[in-house]
């Protein structure tokens, strides 16, 4: 076992225990051993200290959506890389979604996940299950299987619309495991061949639109799909106004929906698309300033629960092409703590709520069944994320850990920046300038 | 006329023109379009001449590269620059290594190393020549991208507008048809709008989406009229669009038959017109649909003379390039 941490002088904040206050963490054999405030001692002494003082320490940031390309992309990314980009983006728990190839449709495909995360992986990484055998919307996979093997969630994320039926057994038959169907809500017989979000922008550049209605229309099914089975649906990167509507109406209601909007959604407008920017086309497309209003305020009313960033990664030869010919998709996990600090240096957002939406939130959907994560408890699980809110530095994709370069935020300078990330109480990932 | 002699007849390009690539007209001052008319007039008059040949571009090299098929425009570049002395050389894309998985950085990247001065690109894709002219040192002339642009249409439509109208601020100027999936139209609102003509923007709902009127930062301000009748009411210029068969079976339209009745230029629509009304058409025109076949050959029509004026304004902006290139 490692030396005891100490991480000393920083401001906790743990939304899972209302606490921000400035104080000391104390970690030991993998778990938060001991909280206290400056003047106060730790119970042991032989300990190593990582010096915190004016930065912020929360817990492990979770993500719910990634997407880490192993097995059978592993051009694009694997979950070394991932899992490293990860930690580098305050993040230690990540969830993997299942559009690998083969799929995560069977329990061997989780145990290759598991085992593979286990010898290689810094951090944690957790599956998400297929919905349909092979991602072909025909017959549901072995939801039972796979939930014992441990997923978190059933997606067949980037293979989105479910036909309406299957939707309706998915919902129905994951009601025995506690777990939330995830869908990418996208009417794709409405964006057929769409490229970006359709508005004037789409208009002047010539390009197909994926209008917002697409995504509404699914979303609305969705919900309406919850109330008729009772299930529990998860919606996966929310970016329309009329979406967030939707989802605060059948809340009020009562039907079991929970819901994720991304770093990019949240902070990024269409515009980064002029110029043909293959690296800003991302599906669901970046919309306007309106939708960005929209989730904000969906964030802070709790209509959407999570953030998570739905990495994407990609290589640079996938995204050198005509801007139809390119794949959607951001690479996010490193530039996400950065460019969501935007919205809380805005005053969009408070601090303590964007961190909310990154641990204790998520850790509620995940409900306990893979440690006690998302908080600083004591005894919890030691994940421990410190970042500089202050901090500005410039997006390099070289520095990246992932393969996926693909970023519209490279060249640009980000606010607030990881220092450290501890997991399971070893620091997997320090700042080379930190302090 | 020897290049000297162009050059004195023609205006210097530099303090005007901003442009290393032709992709769109979308960022084109009033005054870079009337050097395009100004050369374009230098042009015409030596073409007027018997031996049609300035050596102005002479050991330059010009390649068109086509991912679409294209009579008039490909052929009047290459008569542009065989005119200007330049040496023209063509590839037809699908034809060549494209279909093997080349990427366009990839050809573009060769034509470079062949030796290509200007890169002349169509492509079905939108934005295709602006990707493609961040990877070359040669000028890319955008000949037509997917919905996106085609600025040397409308550069000789301007031009032939010009021609016949001695002001073209205040003229008020109708586009009737597909204006979605049109490159022609796109270009025109700009290139029109720029020269202080009137757009009204014509076609049924579903072929002319209300955003592009909708006159925001991205887009200049039009009128969008979905009656040909009104929109036809005064018009100094009438332009018509090809309208592509395949637009019925893509669910767009219920059948040509019931475009033909709404949409279809005819002789008694065109009265509506200013009796000196311009009937404009990019071609290839499909006669009988968009447009009746009268007029198409009636006294209003100078759909020849665009096209003749296409080798005039491609020799003069070929020159203009070329000789922004050189400072």
């Amino acid at each position: 076992m490692n030396k005891p941490l100490l991480i000393k002088d920083g401001r906790i904040i743990d939304p899972s225990q209302k606490l921000d206050e400035v104080g000391n963490l104390l970690i030991a054999e993998g778990k938060i051993a001991w909280r206290g405030k400056g003047e106060e001692k730790p119970p042991q002494k032989d300990y190593e200290v990582l010096e915190a003082k004016g930065l912020v320490v929360c817990p492990g940031l979770i993500d719910m959506h990634s997407h880490l390309r192993e097995p059978g992309y592993e051009e694009k990314e694997n979950i070394a890389s991932g899992s490293r980009a990860a930690a580098r983006g305050g993040f230690t728990t990540i969830c993997c979604m299942p559009n690998t190839n083969p799929p995560l449709d069977k329990r061997t495909a989780i145990e290759f996940i598991k085992s593979t995360a286990a010898a290689e992986a810094v951090i944690r990484v957790l599956a998400i299950g297929c919905i349909t055998k092979g991602r072909k919307g025909k017959e549901l996979a072995e939801m039972g299987e796979l939930a014992a093997a441990g997923v978190v969630a059933f997606s067949d994320d980037g293979e989105p619309a479910l036909n309406s039926y299957i939707m309706r057994q998915a919902l129905d038959y994951s009601r025995a495991f506690e777990l939330p169907v995830t869908d990418h809500c996208e009417d794709t017989i409405l964006t057929d061949g769409g490229q970006m979000n359709e508005g004037t922008l789409s208009a002047k550049l010539g390009l197909r639109g994926l209008p917002n209605a697409a995504e509404d229309i699914i979303v609305a099914r969705d919900l309406a799909l919850a109330e008729l089975t009772g299930g529990w649906i998860h919606i996966a990167h929310t970016t329309t106004a009329g979406a967030v509507e939707l989802i605060r109406r059948a809340k009020e209601k009562g039907i079991h929906v929970t819901a994720e909007a991304t770093p990019h959604h949240l902070t990024l407008t269409e515009e980064r698309c002029i110029g043909y920017n293959t690296n800003a086309k991302v599906n669901p497309p970046l919309r306007t300033e309106k939708d960005i209003e929209a989730l904000i305020e969906g964030l802070n009313d709790n209509t959407i629960d999570i953030i998570a960033t739905d990495h994407a990664p990609h290589t640079e030869g996938d995204k050198l092409c005509e801007f139809a010919l390119a794949p959607f998709g951001i690479s996010g996990l490193e530039t996400a703590l950065g460019s969501l600090m935007k919205l809380v240096h805005g005053k969009k957002l408070s601090l303590n709520t964007l961190i909310a939406k990154l641990t204790s939130e998520p850790a509620r959907i995940l409900r306990g069944k893979h440690g006690q994560i998302g908080t600083l408890a004591v005894g919890a699980e030691a994940d421990v994320t410190v970042f500089d809110p202050a901090r500005e530095w410039v997006v390099d994709t070289r520095e990246f850990a992932s393969k996926g370069k693909n970023t519209p935020l490279e060249g640009e300078t980000l606010k607030g920046r990881v220092i450290a990330t501890v997991y399971g109480g070893k620091i997997v990932y320090r700042d080379s300038a930190g302090k | 006329m020897t290049t000297e002699q162009i050059k004195s007849v023609a205006p210097k390009p530099a303090p005007v023109w901003q442009h290393r690539h032709i992709l769109d007209i979308d960022d084109f001052s009033r005054e870079e379009i009337e050097l395009v008319f100004n050369t374009t007039q230098a042009m015409k008059e030596v073409l007027s001449r018997p031996i049609k040949r300035v050596p102005a571009l002479r050991g330059k090299t010009l390649i068109t590269l086509f991912y679409e098929p294209s009579t008039r425009t490909r052929l009047s570049f290459e008569l542009a620059a065989k005119n200007l002395g330049a040496d023209a050389a063509n590839l037809s894309a699908p034809a060549s290594s494209v279909t093997k998985g080349e990427s366009l950085i990839d050809t573009v990247s060769t034509l470079q190393a062949l030796g290509a001065d200007i890169i002349v690109m169509r492509h079905p894709n939108s934005g295709a020549p602006e990707i493609a002219a961040h990877y070359v040192k040669a000028s890319v002339i955008n000949a037509g991208d997917g919905w996106h642009a085609h600025p040397t249409q409308a550069l000789l439509d301007l031009y032939t507008i010009q021609e016949h109208k001695e002001n073209m601020k205040g003229l008020k100027a109708v586009i009737i048809g597909d204006i979605l999936h049109s490159r022609v139209a796109r270009s025109n609102l700009w290139g029109m709008t720029t020269m202080g003509i009137d757009v009204t923007l014509c076609g049924p709902p579903t072929l002319l989406p209300d955003e592009m009127a909708a006159a925001n930062h991205h887009l200049p301000k039009t009128h969008i009229e979905h009656n040909i009748e009104r929109a036809l009411d005064g018009a100094d210029i009438v332009m018509m669009l090809r309208l592509q068969r395949e637009r019925q079976q893509s669910g767009l339209l219920p059948s040509l038959r019931e475009y033909v009745q709404l949409y279809q230029l005819t002789e008694a629509r065109l009265k509506l017109a200013r009796p000196d009304a311009l009937v404009m058409h990019p071609g290839p025109v499909n006669e009988e649909i968009e447009i009746a076949p009268a007029i198409v050959h009636g006294p209003q029509s100078v759909i020849e003379e665009q096209v003749a004026n296409g080798v005039a304004v491609r020799m003069a902006l070929l020159y203009i390039l070329a000789g922004s290139q050189k400072s």
